[in-house]
Protein backbone atom coordinates (compact mmCIF):
# COMPACT_ATOMS: atom_id res chain seq x y z
CA UNK A 1 0.00 0.00 0.00
CA UNK A 2 1.36 3.35 -0.71
CA UNK A 3 2.06 6.26 1.80
CA UNK A 4 -0.92 8.60 0.64
CA UNK A 5 -3.13 5.71 0.94
CA UNK A 6 -2.08 4.52 4.45
CA UNK A 7 -2.17 8.35 4.90
CA UNK A 8 -5.56 8.96 3.56
CA UNK A 9 -6.97 5.57 5.42
CA UNK A 10 -5.38 6.87 8.80
CA UNK A 11 -7.12 10.70 8.35
CA UNK A 12 -10.05 8.96 7.91
CA UNK A 13 -9.78 7.10 11.31
CA UNK A 14 -9.54 9.95 12.38
CA UNK A 15 -12.19 11.86 11.35
CA UNK A 16 -13.79 9.18 13.82
CA UNK A 17 -12.36 10.74 16.95
CA UNK A 18 -12.92 13.92 17.25
CA UNK A 19 -10.99 14.39 20.33
CA UNK A 20 -7.62 13.32 18.15
CA UNK A 21 -8.79 16.85 16.26
CA UNK A 22 -9.02 18.61 19.77
CA UNK A 23 -5.12 17.63 20.45
CA UNK A 24 -4.38 18.34 16.60
CA UNK A 25 -2.82 15.03 15.90
CA UNK A 26 -1.53 13.90 12.52
CA UNK A 27 -0.01 10.90 11.07
CA UNK A 28 2.70 10.45 9.34
CA UNK A 29 4.20 7.95 7.33
CA UNK A 30 7.69 6.32 6.40
CA UNK A 31 7.25 3.43 3.98
CA UNK A 32 4.56 1.54 5.87
CA UNK A 33 6.14 2.88 9.43
CA UNK A 34 3.13 4.68 11.32
CA UNK A 35 3.79 8.18 13.28
CA UNK A 36 1.30 10.30 15.15
CA UNK A 37 2.33 13.62 15.48
CA UNK A 38 1.27 15.95 17.47
CA UNK A 39 2.07 19.90 16.27
CA UNK A 40 3.06 22.25 19.53
CA UNK A 41 -0.24 24.33 20.17
CA UNK A 42 -0.41 26.81 22.84
CA UNK A 43 -3.61 25.03 24.11
CA UNK A 44 -1.64 21.74 25.06
CA UNK A 45 0.10 23.51 27.38
CA UNK A 46 -0.20 22.23 31.67
CA UNK A 47 2.47 24.11 32.88
CA UNK A 48 2.98 27.52 31.84
CA UNK A 49 5.69 28.72 34.12
CA UNK A 50 8.21 26.06 32.77
CA UNK A 51 6.72 25.76 30.52
CA UNK A 52 5.58 22.18 29.96
CA UNK A 53 2.94 20.02 28.04
CA UNK A 54 0.06 18.41 29.81
CA UNK A 55 1.00 15.02 30.51
CA UNK A 56 -2.70 14.36 30.30
CA UNK A 57 -2.41 15.59 26.88
CA UNK A 58 0.64 13.22 25.89
CA UNK A 59 -0.91 10.52 27.08
CA UNK A 60 -3.99 10.82 24.69
CA UNK A 61 -1.24 11.08 21.93
CA UNK A 62 0.13 8.07 22.93
CA UNK A 63 -3.28 6.42 23.11
CA UNK A 64 -4.81 7.43 20.07
CA UNK A 65 -1.18 6.25 18.31
CA UNK A 66 -1.90 2.91 20.24
CA UNK A 67 -6.16 2.47 18.80
CA UNK A 68 -4.86 3.85 14.99
CA UNK A 69 -1.90 1.27 15.00
CA UNK A 70 -4.26 -1.39 16.10
CA UNK A 71 -6.62 0.11 13.35
CA UNK A 72 -4.14 -0.57 10.58
CA UNK A 73 -3.22 -4.14 12.10
CA UNK A 74 -6.88 -5.23 11.77
CA UNK A 75 -8.38 -3.84 9.02
CA UNK A 76 -12.56 -3.92 9.11
CA UNK A 77 -12.57 -4.04 12.88
CA UNK A 78 -14.38 -1.31 15.33
CA UNK A 79 -12.61 0.91 17.12
CA UNK A 80 -10.56 -0.65 20.29
CA UNK A 81 -11.14 0.29 23.99
CA UNK A 82 -8.66 1.10 26.16
CA UNK A 83 -8.83 -1.82 29.04
CA UNK A 84 -5.35 -0.58 31.45
CA UNK A 85 -2.25 1.95 30.69
CA UNK A 86 0.75 2.32 32.67
CA UNK A 87 2.37 6.12 31.69
CA UNK A 88 5.99 6.57 32.67
CA UNK A 89 6.67 10.23 32.31
CA UNK A 90 10.48 10.46 31.42
CA UNK A 91 11.53 14.15 30.56
CA UNK A 92 9.38 17.53 30.44
CA UNK A 93 7.22 17.54 27.51
CA UNK A 94 9.01 21.12 25.87
CA UNK A 95 6.25 23.24 23.62
CA UNK A 96 7.68 22.16 20.91
CA UNK A 97 6.33 18.90 18.05
CA UNK A 98 5.80 15.87 19.56
CA UNK A 99 5.79 12.17 17.94
CA UNK A 100 4.72 8.81 18.73
CA UNK A 101 5.37 5.68 17.73
CA UNK A 102 3.12 2.05 18.69
CA UNK A 103 4.62 -1.47 18.53
CA UNK A 104 2.01 -4.51 19.28
CA UNK A 105 3.99 -6.34 21.20
CA UNK A 106 1.22 -9.40 21.29
CA UNK A 107 -1.94 -9.75 20.23
CA UNK A 108 -4.58 -12.42 20.61
CA UNK A 109 -8.27 -12.53 19.35
CA UNK A 110 -9.48 -10.05 21.81
CA UNK A 111 -7.03 -8.48 23.75
CA UNK A 112 -3.55 -7.07 22.31
CA UNK A 113 -0.88 -5.68 24.43
CA UNK A 114 0.62 -2.36 23.09
CA UNK A 115 3.72 -0.08 23.58
CA UNK A 116 3.98 3.77 22.80
CA UNK A 117 6.81 5.66 22.97
CA UNK A 118 6.76 9.75 22.96
CA UNK A 119 9.68 12.04 21.81
CA UNK A 120 10.71 15.23 20.81
CA UNK A 121 14.33 15.99 19.81
CA UNK A 122 15.46 12.35 19.11
CA UNK A 123 13.85 8.76 18.96
CA UNK A 124 16.84 7.52 21.83
CA UNK A 125 15.45 10.49 24.27
CA UNK A 126 11.77 9.92 24.90
CA UNK A 127 9.64 11.98 27.08
CA UNK A 128 7.22 9.33 28.17
CA UNK A 129 6.26 5.77 27.68
CA UNK A 130 2.65 3.93 27.87
CA UNK A 131 2.38 0.59 28.26
CA UNK A 132 -1.47 -0.66 27.11
CA UNK A 133 -3.89 -3.63 26.96
CA UNK A 134 -6.64 -3.01 24.14
CA UNK A 135 -10.00 -4.93 23.70
CA UNK A 136 -10.12 -5.31 19.98
CA UNK A 137 -13.32 -4.09 17.85
CA UNK A 138 -15.85 -6.13 16.61
CA UNK A 139 -15.32 -7.71 13.07
CA UNK A 140 -17.43 -6.27 10.37
CA UNK A 141 -19.07 -10.05 8.82
CA UNK B 1 -6.12 27.42 62.73
CA UNK B 2 -3.05 26.68 60.68
CA UNK B 3 -5.61 23.74 58.76
CA UNK B 4 -8.05 26.77 57.72
CA UNK B 5 -5.54 29.14 56.39
CA UNK B 6 -4.11 26.36 54.56
CA UNK B 7 -7.37 25.03 53.30
CA UNK B 8 -8.27 28.72 51.95
CA UNK B 9 -5.15 28.96 50.52
CA UNK B 10 -5.07 25.67 48.57
CA UNK B 11 -8.86 26.05 47.86
CA UNK B 12 -7.64 29.51 45.93
CA UNK B 13 -5.42 27.60 44.49
CA UNK B 14 -7.52 25.21 42.82
CA UNK B 15 -9.79 27.72 41.51
CA UNK B 16 -6.67 29.65 39.97
CA UNK B 17 -5.19 26.16 38.76
CA UNK B 18 -7.63 25.18 35.80
CA UNK B 19 -7.39 29.19 34.40
CA UNK B 20 -4.04 29.04 34.64
CA UNK B 21 -3.55 25.64 32.74
CA UNK B 22 -4.23 26.42 28.91
CA UNK B 23 -5.28 21.91 28.22
CA UNK B 24 -7.15 21.79 31.24
CA UNK B 25 -9.60 25.18 29.78
CA UNK B 26 -9.40 23.63 26.20
CA UNK B 27 -11.04 20.29 27.63
CA UNK B 28 -13.27 22.37 29.56
CA UNK B 29 -12.35 20.73 33.01
CA UNK B 30 -13.57 22.66 36.13
CA UNK B 31 -12.47 22.85 39.96
CA UNK B 32 -15.05 21.08 42.47
CA UNK B 33 -13.52 21.09 45.59
CA UNK B 34 -10.16 20.50 47.56
CA UNK B 35 -9.43 19.60 51.21
CA UNK B 36 -6.19 18.21 52.93
CA UNK B 37 -4.87 15.81 50.41
CA UNK B 38 -7.89 15.42 48.58
CA UNK B 39 -9.42 16.93 45.32
CA UNK B 40 -12.35 17.22 42.71
CA UNK B 41 -12.32 17.90 39.42
CA UNK B 42 -14.71 17.85 36.56
CA UNK B 43 -15.16 17.15 33.05
CA UNK B 44 -18.73 18.06 31.25
CA UNK B 45 -19.32 16.30 28.33
CA UNK B 46 -18.69 17.82 25.28
CA UNK B 47 -18.31 16.45 21.75
CA UNK B 48 -14.64 17.83 21.36
CA UNK B 49 -13.78 14.54 24.17
CA UNK B 50 -15.59 12.31 22.17
CA UNK B 51 -13.38 9.64 21.41
CA UNK B 52 -15.88 7.18 18.61
CA UNK B 53 -18.72 9.11 17.09
CA UNK B 54 -20.24 6.04 16.64
CA UNK B 55 -21.11 5.88 20.17
CA UNK B 56 -20.16 9.45 21.44
CA UNK B 57 -18.20 8.09 24.38
CA UNK B 58 -15.86 10.59 25.66
CA UNK B 59 -12.26 9.46 24.88
CA UNK B 60 -9.62 7.60 27.39
CA UNK B 61 -7.42 10.53 26.94
CA UNK B 62 -9.48 13.46 27.84
CA UNK B 63 -10.21 10.75 31.33
CA UNK B 64 -6.74 10.50 31.30
CA UNK B 65 -6.26 14.12 31.75
CA UNK B 66 -8.61 14.67 34.41
CA UNK B 67 -7.17 11.93 36.40
CA UNK B 68 -3.45 13.83 35.89
CA UNK B 69 -4.87 16.89 36.59
CA UNK B 70 -6.92 15.77 40.41
CA UNK B 71 -4.03 13.66 41.36
CA UNK B 72 -1.49 16.91 40.57
CA UNK B 73 -3.79 18.88 42.32
CA UNK B 74 -4.15 16.30 45.80
CA UNK B 75 -0.34 15.89 45.66
CA UNK B 76 -0.11 19.52 46.06
CA UNK B 77 -1.96 19.57 49.14
CA UNK B 78 -0.68 16.19 50.18
CA UNK B 79 2.97 17.83 50.66
CA UNK B 80 4.74 19.32 53.86
CA UNK B 81 5.92 22.53 51.75
CA UNK B 82 4.59 24.15 49.00
CA UNK B 83 6.08 23.95 45.26
CA UNK B 84 5.92 22.80 41.43
CA UNK B 85 5.17 18.87 40.48
CA UNK B 86 5.52 16.88 37.47
CA UNK B 87 3.99 13.26 37.39
CA UNK B 88 6.25 10.43 37.44
CA UNK B 89 4.05 7.87 36.65
CA UNK B 90 -0.01 7.48 36.34
CA UNK B 91 -1.93 4.25 36.03
CA UNK B 92 -5.48 3.83 34.93
CA UNK B 93 -8.10 0.69 34.47
CA UNK B 94 -10.72 1.83 32.30
CA UNK B 95 -13.91 0.21 33.89
CA UNK B 96 -16.41 0.66 31.61
CA UNK B 97 -17.88 3.65 28.90
CA UNK B 98 -18.69 7.03 30.24
CA UNK B 99 -22.11 7.72 29.61
CA UNK B 100 -22.36 10.00 27.01
CA UNK B 101 -23.78 13.18 27.78
CA UNK B 102 -22.57 12.86 31.46
CA UNK B 103 -20.09 15.25 33.46
CA UNK B 104 -17.03 13.35 34.34
CA UNK B 105 -15.88 13.61 38.06
CA UNK B 106 -12.81 12.79 39.39
CA UNK B 107 -11.72 13.10 42.79
CA UNK B 108 -8.28 12.00 44.00
CA UNK B 109 -6.57 11.36 47.37
CA UNK B 110 -2.97 11.51 47.96
CA UNK B 111 -2.04 8.85 50.51
CA UNK B 112 1.35 8.87 51.10
CA UNK B 113 3.91 11.67 50.83
CA UNK B 114 7.75 11.56 51.14
CA UNK B 115 10.14 14.57 51.14
CA UNK B 116 10.01 14.27 47.17
CA UNK B 117 7.56 11.77 45.81
CA UNK B 118 3.67 11.48 46.59
CA UNK B 119 1.83 8.54 46.10
CA UNK B 120 -2.17 8.77 44.76
CA UNK B 121 -5.14 7.04 44.48
CA UNK B 122 -7.98 8.21 42.19
CA UNK B 123 -11.85 7.61 40.71
CA UNK B 124 -13.71 9.02 37.71
CA UNK B 125 -17.22 8.68 37.94
CA UNK B 126 -20.38 10.05 36.02
CA UNK B 127 -22.74 10.33 38.71
CA UNK B 128 -22.26 7.72 40.92
CA UNK B 129 -18.98 6.77 42.88
CA UNK B 130 -19.57 3.05 43.17
CA UNK B 131 -19.73 2.72 39.46
CA UNK B 132 -16.53 4.18 38.59
CA UNK B 133 -15.78 4.93 34.47
CA UNK B 134 -11.78 4.31 35.87
CA UNK B 135 -9.88 4.24 38.58
CA UNK B 136 -6.01 5.55 38.48
CA UNK B 137 -3.00 5.19 40.69
CA UNK B 138 -0.47 7.86 40.11
CA UNK B 139 3.07 8.74 41.29
CA UNK B 140 4.13 12.77 41.54
CA UNK B 141 7.71 14.34 42.32
CA UNK B 142 8.40 17.58 43.44
CA UNK B 143 10.67 19.88 40.90
CA UNK B 144 12.08 22.72 41.81
CA UNK B 145 12.28 25.37 45.20
CA UNK B 146 9.63 24.98 47.81
CA UNK B 147 8.01 27.23 50.02
CA UNK B 148 6.52 26.64 54.00
CA UNK B 149 3.01 26.94 54.24
CA UNK B 150 3.61 29.23 56.89
CA UNK B 151 5.78 31.33 54.37
CA UNK B 152 2.73 31.03 51.40
CA UNK B 153 0.02 32.08 54.37
CA UNK B 154 2.31 35.06 55.69
CA UNK B 155 2.58 35.64 51.99
CA UNK B 156 -1.24 35.42 50.74
CA UNK B 157 -2.18 37.36 54.08
CA UNK B 158 0.16 40.35 52.67
CA UNK B 159 -1.37 40.30 49.36
CA UNK B 160 -4.54 41.10 50.50
CA UNK B 161 -3.73 43.70 52.98
CA UNK B 162 -2.20 45.33 49.84
CA UNK B 163 -5.30 45.12 47.98
CA UNK B 164 -7.40 46.49 50.89
CA UNK B 165 -4.84 49.38 51.06
CA UNK B 166 -4.73 49.56 47.67
CA UNK B 167 -8.51 49.82 47.29
CA UNK B 168 -8.38 52.35 50.65
CA UNK B 169 -6.21 54.26 48.96
CA UNK B 170 -8.47 54.28 45.72
CA UNK B 171 -11.62 55.23 47.83
CA UNK B 172 -9.85 58.51 49.22
CA UNK B 173 -9.02 59.56 46.16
Amino acid sequence: MSDTDLQSRVEAMLADIPYAQTLGVRPSFMGEEFTLVLPFAQSNIGNATLPALHGGGIGGLMETCAIVQLLLANPGRALPKPIGINIDYLRRGKPVDTFARAQIFKQGSRVANVRVRAWQDRFDTPISALSGQFLLGRTSD
Amino acid sequence: MIMDEKLKLFWEIGEKMLSATPHASELGMRFVAVGPATATLSLPYADQLIGDTGTGVVHGGAVTTLLDQACGLAAFTGFETLGALATLSLRIDYQRAAKPGETIIATAECYKTTKHVAFLRAVAHDGNESDPVATAQAAFMSTGPRMSFEDAIAQRLARKNKAQQDKKTGDAA
